[in-house]
């Protein structure tokens, strides 16, 4: 797999951290002898964890990992949008806001004054939001975090000059052609499945365990029929609630069934 | 540069190959430094709160996010408080994967901190890519080692970036026979390399840096500690995790969204170094005889041997993981039932970079009422401040700015500093008038 792409293209990429746990930006940092590999087809001109820093070249391609979460996140990606052709946010964080998201909605300075004796010197917006609420975004990848392959498949599809795909169907898809076993079905455990995107592997039905939706919510996700199956199997509806507020919280299907939740006056 | 009164100013806004977002600020006057701040401006992310009211069963998962490099060590430790607290007993099968599990993630962290982020440092190159060029079979082989750690995590967690094995009471699920004898002859096959790693980073260059420091790290009475054990001090204090806060103290300064430890009102090293230093004797005999062919006498007061530290570490982790992984078997089940009780329930464990501790406050229906975690970065941020300063003096402040930065870099990612635990990045300013 050696062979040169045909008339290649050296792709400009920049690799940009917001607020995150820098996991996705593993993705490619994870890849073994292949990141070298890839190092020889692109020119990385800026990924500040892997040691290239020129924030303010153009380049062909910004990934963008982690949520906008303070006012100095608010400039900076204005600036990488104006210097990038494509934006492509990748991960929980970048297209949702991220498991930080869960302060949406809190008391945001309250938090910081019960963490720090300085609280004055924290700058921190009271919601963590994905990228999309502050620039244009050419392409979402979704999961906390996003795989290898994942990435590498929107790489080579830019090389290739083609518009990336995506995976918007539920993992439910992907247990069954793995062959995996229903775990709501045999072992009664609420799974987010039914309404999660697909693209992990569906990697915890694999250890017979349930998926937490990391991938957040998939097409046509039909999550009142999911919280009814919850309920169903007893759960309350604050366990419900928090079911669909986690990883994801801020994706607006998880949010709106979360709210229909608490609205149906349970909690 | 010769002249006495020179003023200065050196600015890192970002310093690159660490984990995070942070920044260093050194101003020097009349040939003293003035000022010296690392500054850790890594947005908040609020763990310790959002996780109240979360249930037992959520907090593995959860806790894994705060970082995507050493996601077990929180996963771990948050499951051993908790199943301490719930007065579970694991499977010896249980307790026995969790450390090879926590092997993977050493062996993966420390391989790609030493070859990614800190060796380019001493090669004069930028990132790992410019130094595949001039070390091209030193570079495969740490990303293969790299590689193996990850796959060792794929093994239980499915992934290695926030894996999803881990429960309170266990795993989730074991693996086949024939996936861990596919793996043992990895690691196997890997040892010569991981011997030959030792002796490429005994073989770098590095400054003489004679400090004085307390080490802090965990101690077992018969194995290297990784997740069991008490907390040890250089000075001869051993005590359990639940006594941490006698001892140890967070405050917080402006400069940096992350808290600042100190024992006993000074700092203090974790992470690889600070285990060496307190566990040396523990080592096995070939392993303390391949220590002395390559030059590295322990305990050793120079933290540029942390690079070498972190290379010993990752045999000692292949070897434990062929260890554990001998005699297999697929347990009847990978977890036991758990029953929540209220209480508290502290932990702690030792991630990648070093020390770990969580504590949990519950209720009796096995919810969170409020959490606390101290990360490794956090407690070795006064050290490093602290080594900056001594480090500079020692090389000498009369270097052209360019050196004295680079210096610095280098002696910050001597701690491996995850700032995305912490809260990670730096950005160094440095003034001269």
């Amino acid at each position: 797999m050696n062979a040169p792409v045909k008339n290649p293209v050296r792709l400009r990429v920049a690799v940009h951290k917001f607020s995150s746990c820098d996991g996705c930006q593993l993705a490619l940092l994870n890849l073994g002898e292949d990141l070298l590999t890839l190092a020889g087809r692109i020119d990385l001109v800026h990924f500040a964890e892997a040691g290239p820093l020129d924030p303010d070249t153009d380049v062909d391609v910004a990934f963008v990992e982690g949520s906008v979460s303070t006012p100095e996140d608010l400039e900076r990606i204005q600036h990488i949008r104006q210097h990038s052709r494509l934006l492509i946010a990748i991960g929980a964080c970048a297209t949702a806001g991220g498991i930080q998201a869960l302060r949406n909605g809190a008391k945001g300075a309250e938090w910081v004054a019960q963490i720090y004796s300085h609280p004055e010197a924290i700058a921190s917006l009271e919601r963590s939001t994905p990228i999309s609420s502050h620039v244009k975004v050419d392409f979402e990848l979704w999961g906390c975090p996003v795989s290898g392959p994942q990435m590498l498949a929107v790489v080579n599809s830019l090389l290739l000059g083609v518009a990336p795909r995506d995976n918007a169907d539920k993992v439910c898809t992907e247990c069954k052609r793995q062959g995996y076993s229903c775990v709501m079905v045999t072992r009664g455990v609420p799974c987010m499945g039914p309404v999660t995107r697909a693209s992990c592997g569906a990697l915890c039905p694999s250890l017979g365990r349930d998926c937490y939706g990391c991938y957040g919510p998939a097409e046509n996700a039909n999550t009142d029929a999911l919280a009814a199956q919850f309920a169903s199997q007893g759960l309350t509806p604050q366990a419900i609630v928090r079911r669909f507020q986690s990883i994801n919280s801020q994706a607006p299907v998880f949010l709106a069934a979360a709210d229909k939740t608490r609205m149906s006056g349970h909690e | 540069m010769n002249e006495q009164k020179r003023t200065v100013a050196i600015h890192v806004p970002v310093l690159t190959r660490v984990e995070g977002e942070g920044a260093l600020d050194l101003r020097i006057e009349d040939g003293q430094i003035k000022e010296l701040r690392l500054r850790i401006f890594e947005p908040p992310r609020y763990f310790e709160k959002f996780l109240e009211g979360r249930s037992y069963t959520e907090i593995p998962d959860m806790v894994a996010r705060i970082c995507g490099i050493c996601p077990v060590a929180y996963q771990v430790t948050a499951a051993q408080a908790l199943e301490r607290l719930f007065g579970v007993e694991l499977d010896p099968w249980a307790r026995d994967m969790r450390r090879a599990f926590y092997c993977g993630e050493w062996i993966q962290s420390h391989s790609l901190h030493i070859h990614l982020l800190a060796a380019p440092d001493f090669f004069g190159c930028d990132s790992v890519i410019e130094l595949a060029r001039i070390a091209p079979e030193e570079v495969r082989r740490g990303l293969r080692i790299q590689a193996l750690g990850n796959e060792l995590m794929d093994l239980f967690g499915a992934r290695s970036v926030h894996p999803v094995g881990i429960r309170v009471g266990g795993f989730h699920g074991s693996p086949s026979l024939s996936r861990i004898n596919e793996i043992r002859e990895k690691l196997r096959a890997v040892l010569p390399e991981a011997e030959a790693l030792i002796r490429w980073a005994a073989s770098i260059a590095v400054p003489q840096d004679d400090q004085a420091f307390v080490s802090v790290a965990m101690q077992h009475p018969s194995n290297y500690a990784i997740e069991r054990g008490l907390i040890g001090v250089s000075d001869g204090l051993r005590i359990e995790a639940e006594a941490f806060d006698a001892h140890f103290a967070e405050h917080h300064e402006p400069s940096s969204t992350a808290l600042f430890s100190s024992y006993h009102g000074q700092p203090y090293l974790v992470g690889p170094l600070a285990r060496l230093n307190l566990n040396h004797a523990r080592l096995p005999e070939w392993v303390k005889t391949l220590l002395a062919e390559n030059g590295l006498a322990l305990p050793s007061r120079n933290l540029f041997h942390s690079l070498v530290a972190r290379t010993v570490e990752i045999l000692l982790a292949l070897h434990e993981a062929l260890r554990l992984l001998d005699d297999y078997r697929v347990p009847d089940s990978p977890w036991v039932p758990v029953t929540p009780r209220a209480g508290v329930a502290t932990g702690c464990t030792e991630a990648p970079r070093g020390l770990l501790w969580h504590r949990y406050e519950m209720d009796g229906e096995g919810r969170v009422v409020n959490a606390r975690i101290v990360p490794p970065t956090s407690q070795n941020q006064g050290r490093i401040e602290e080594d900056l300063r001594l480090s500079l003096l020692n090389f000498g402040l009369d270097h052209p700015d360019d050196a004295l930065r680079l210096h610095c870099e280098k002696v910050i990612r001597n701690y491996d500093p995850c700032i995305s635990c912490a809260t990670h990045f730096l950005r160094m300013n440095v003034e001269r008038t």
